[in-house]
Formats: C-alpha cells, sequence, structure tokens
C-alpha cells in the first residue's frame, strides 16, 4: 500500500478562531493544488510582508503564522467593521510524501505561496521503453 | 378559546426580525450594497478611512469611485492557477461591485487609494463644507 499523495495533510491541527493576547488570531484561506512534482499552497495574508511570516516545520507539523498589526488608529471611530485584524495562524501535518527540508515560501501583494516539492521517492517516474529486435 | 395568531410565513417574520436586530448595528446613514469586498470605515480626524482586504489583487484590477458621498469599489479577482489538481479550494476569486454611502460629503478631489501588501486603503478628506466651524464668541 502506498500512501496517498494527494493530500498535503493528514489532518488539521487549528481551525478555530481563537484569542490571543487579547486579540484575535484569523485562519486565513487556503488552497492546495498539485502541479508536476510538487504540491503548492497558497493562504491570503493580507497585510503580512516577508518579514512579518513565520514558517516552521517540525515533527511534520507545518506552521504558519502571520504578525499583523492593528492599522486603524486607536483613537479613530469606527463607522463599519466587517472584518477583525489579527495575526493569521494556520497548521497542517505533512505527508510522508512531502520532502520538508525543501519547502520555499514567497509573499506578494498578501498572499503567501509554499511550494512543497514531493520526496525523490514518490515522484512519478517515466522509465524509458527500449526497442527489442 | 382563544389561540395565538400563528404567522403564515415565520421565515418572513425571522427575517424581519433580523433586519431589525441588523439595524441596531449599522451606523445612521450608512448604507451599502455588495458584500464583497468586506469594509473596514473609520473617521480619522477629518478624514474617512476605507480599508478592504484584496490578496492577491493589483490595482489595475480595481476600478474606485467617489461621487458625492458615494464610494464605489469595483474589481476582479483572477484565479492565476490554471491546469492544476485542487485539493483544497478556499480563497475565492470573483467580480464584485460594492457601493457604500457615506455618512458626509467629501472633497472628490483629494480621494487617495493605496494598495499595498492586499490591503486596500481609501482616504477621503471630507469636503470643507461639512467640518466642523469655530464661532467665536463675542463680548459686550
Amino acid at each position: 500500500m502506498t500512501m496517498s499523495t494527494t493530500d498535503i495533510q493528514k489532518s488539521e491541527t487549528q481551525q478555530v478562531t481563537r484569542m490571543s493576547n487579547g486579540r484575535r488570531t484569523y485562519v486565513p484561506p487556503v488552497s492546495i493544488y498539485e502541479t508536476g512534482d510538487k504540491l503548492v499552497l497558497t493562504a491570503d495574508v493580507p497585510g503580512a510582508t516577508a518579514d512579518d511570516i513565520d514558517i516552521q516545520v517540525e515533527q511534520r507539523e507545518l506552521r504558519i503564522h502571520a504578525r499583523i498589526a492593528d492599522r486603524m488608529p486607536a483613537d479613530a471611530k469606527p463607522l463599519l467593521t466587517e472584518y477583525g485584524v489579527g495575526d493569521f495562524r494556520r497548521s497542517f501535518l505533512l505527508g510522508e510524501d512531502i520532502d520538508a527540508d525543501s519547502i520555499d515560501a514567497k509573499v506578494e501583494h498578501g498572499v503567501l505561496t509554499l511550494t512543497l516539492p514531493k520526496t525523490e521517492a514518490m515522484r512519478t517516474r517515466h522509465i524509458p521503453v527500449k526497442a527489442v529486435d | 378559546m382563544l389561540t395565538k395568531p400563528v404567522s403564515r410565513w415565520p421565515l418572513g417574520e425571522l427575517a424581519r426580525e433580523l433586519d431589525r436586530l441588523f439595524a441596531d448595528f449599522t451606523p445612521e446613514g450608512l448604507l451599502s450594497y455588495g458584500t464583497q469586498p468586506a469594509l473596514n470605515l473609520w473617521e480619522e480626524g477629518n478624514m474617512l478611512v476605507a480599508e478592504a482586504e484584496v490578496p492577491g489583487m493589483k490595482l489595475e484590477d480595481l476600478d474606485i469611485s467617489v461621487a458625492g458621498n458615494q464610494l464605489t469599489i469595483k474589481g476582479e479577482r483572477k484565479e492565476e492557477v490554471k491546469d492544476a489538481v485542487f485539493h483544497r479550494r478556499e480563497r475565492t476569486f470573483t467580480s464584485f461591485t460594492r457601493v457604500v454611502t457615506l455618512p458626509t460629503e467629501v472633497d472628490t478631489d483629494k480621494v487617495e487609494a493605496t494598495l499595498r501588501n492586499g490591503v486596500l486603503r481609501i482616504t477621503m478628506p471630507k469636503s470643507e463644507a461639512v467640518l466642523p466651524r469655530r464661532i467665536e464668541v463675542k463680548g459686550s
């Protein structure tokens, strides 16, 4: 039996909004897709720059944390508040088929993109066929 | 025997109840249609500031206009990935139009929009006509 290469995660270790130090922490929406020999994870982390984002892999748990500072001055008068501003956090448990040492991360326009290469063993290998006379 | 009147449209009642409930949370004079993008709006001195989270969008994907006391934000969030097998798809890609009636008139010539790290910020100085004026009190 081979392990599924079709899922980055076996389980999600954190899913709900929670409070931390009196501020709310938000779960960013995430998409995960597979192309060729890698999985790509994209997450919406508006307001975050590369310096604000901390990514850790420990015991195959991938942890994403983006620190977001308040943008509305404390003395401003709110007129409409449809979303809250706070840190983004989300964790995933990586499957054995992901090469955790080769994960690449970049952030652009508030979208974090993680590239997760599959381990050598899990890649699709193309076997050349020799013609035999 | 007295019976309590039963509404034929219990859901209609519920909707009205909800409308009434949410009316309490909507500041007076703020009317809005469209739900995307979610907006935060605040007053900062003599300015109104509107902010929306639009991750992945570029300025050219957005069309912002202000007329009188009406702010309109149009945009299209484009899906950049094609030909991939998705395992999870929580990020959404849509076109939207959002119109918000501001509580005061703003100086449309001085409205500025900046987009930084997926956060759109629109600063709108209040129009001179609505700024508070100080009336000197003369002594006799």
